[in-house]
């Protein structure tokens, strides 16, 4: 068959779908931008697209979720597919595929209610990790280190935001050698990882974490197409800790940032990217 | 050659600009979207909300 057409639905080209265009542009391919922004769905009935397959690059989840939930009932294929997007667009969700799996993920709690998420934390033993269920790039993960900071934080999240930050998501902290892992999984073969330096306990490069390569080790690699795999596969970025018993899976991302990775790791990540969207494409004709 | 809307300066993109694309105003650093090219059109960069992200 003829090239595949390429529809890639974003909101702003940031660098990586600057990245991602240009690769399409390159091989020559047929590219649709659809800007979420602009983009009204008739879902009673499947419109003519114009494209075969739709690479999904929303910066905000409830939109990449709900187009995608659309897309995948109209049948069609999509990178990631909607259930990759609802199971790593939530950090609950994630864990529980995780476990299902058998991938060794730090130890979680969750509660609905302020005392009951003292009791929870207190149970983990201090320090924990809260974190909401929905969000990127660190935003609003907690350290808490003390009974008085569990109870101030606890207050405040039930106090202020939406109804989802009163679903307490706690973590055991990982007493990590100040980085974390990142590491891209692409069509079930782990293609590069970084490791994530920073004096800070929140390592993400969005955050001023310092990128450097990390070996993908065969180790490495089984954890993270198993992670990748309990998600649902496709194109998903795994975030690890380095725990002093292994490697732990802290969070599965489908919508992946990779600008601080291509010159660090010396992989063409949107090539790779690109390939696999291709491929999906081809497999679905 | 656009304005920056928040602070006046002259702002210029690459010639490979594209649609919707993010660039920073050199002046004042504000985050700014490319709204169109030909002519450059420049609007404040919309602020980060809860669900934004990878």
């Amino acid at each position: 068959m003829s090239s595949p057409r390429v529809g890639v639905l974003l909101s702003r080209v940031r660098v990586e779908e600057k990245l991602l265009l240009g690769e399409l542009e390159s091989r020559g391919i047929e590219t649709k931008i659809i800007d979420d922004r602009e983009l009204v769905l008739a879902v009673e009935h499947r419109p003519e697209l114009g494209v075969d397959v739709i690479l999904e690059r929303c910066i905000q989840h409830g939109t990449a979720l709900y187009a995608l939930s659309v897309f995948d009932a109209w049948g069609v294929p999509t990178v990631n597919r909607y259930e990759v997007a609802e199971i790593c667009g939530n950090k609950l969700l994630t864990t529980m595929r995780l476990i299902r799996d058998g991938v060794p993920s730090p130890r979680t709690r969750v509660a609905f209610t302020p005392e009951s998420a003292l009791a929870a934390i207190e149970e983990l033993g201090y320090p924990v990790v809260l974190k909401p269920l929905i969000g990127s790039w660190g935003r609003l993960v907690s350290k808490v280190n003390d009974r008085e900071a569990a109870e101030a934080i606890v207050e405040h999240k039930d106090v202020l935001g939406n109804y989802l930050h009163s679903i307490y998501y706690v973590q055991e902290y990982i007493q990590k050698p100040g980085r974390d892992i990142r590491a891209f999984v692409v069509g079930g073969e782990t293609i590069a990882a970084i490791y994530r330096a920073s004096e800070h306990w929140i390592t993400n490069t969005a955050r001023g974490g310092q990128a450097s390569n990390c070996p993908v080790t065969p180790e490495l690699d089984e954890l993270c197409v198993r992670a990748a795999r309990a998600v649902g596969g496709g194109v998903v970025a795994i975030d690890l800790l380095e725990a002093p018993e292994g490697l732990l899976v802290n969070e599965v991302n489908y919508t992946m940032e990779f600008r601080n990775s291509i010159d660090t790791t010396g992989v063409n990540i949107p090539a790779k990217v690109i390939d696999y969207v291709l491929e999906v494409a081809r497999a679905a004709s | 050659m656009a304005k920056c809307p928040e602070c006046d300066a002259e702002v210029t993109v690459g010639s490979d600009a594209v649609k919707g694309e993010i660039v920073s105003c050199p002046d004042c650093g504000a985050e700014l979207e490319v709204k169109e090219t030909a002519p450059l059109a420049l609007a404040i960069a919309p602020e980060a909300q809860e669900d934004w992200g990878e």
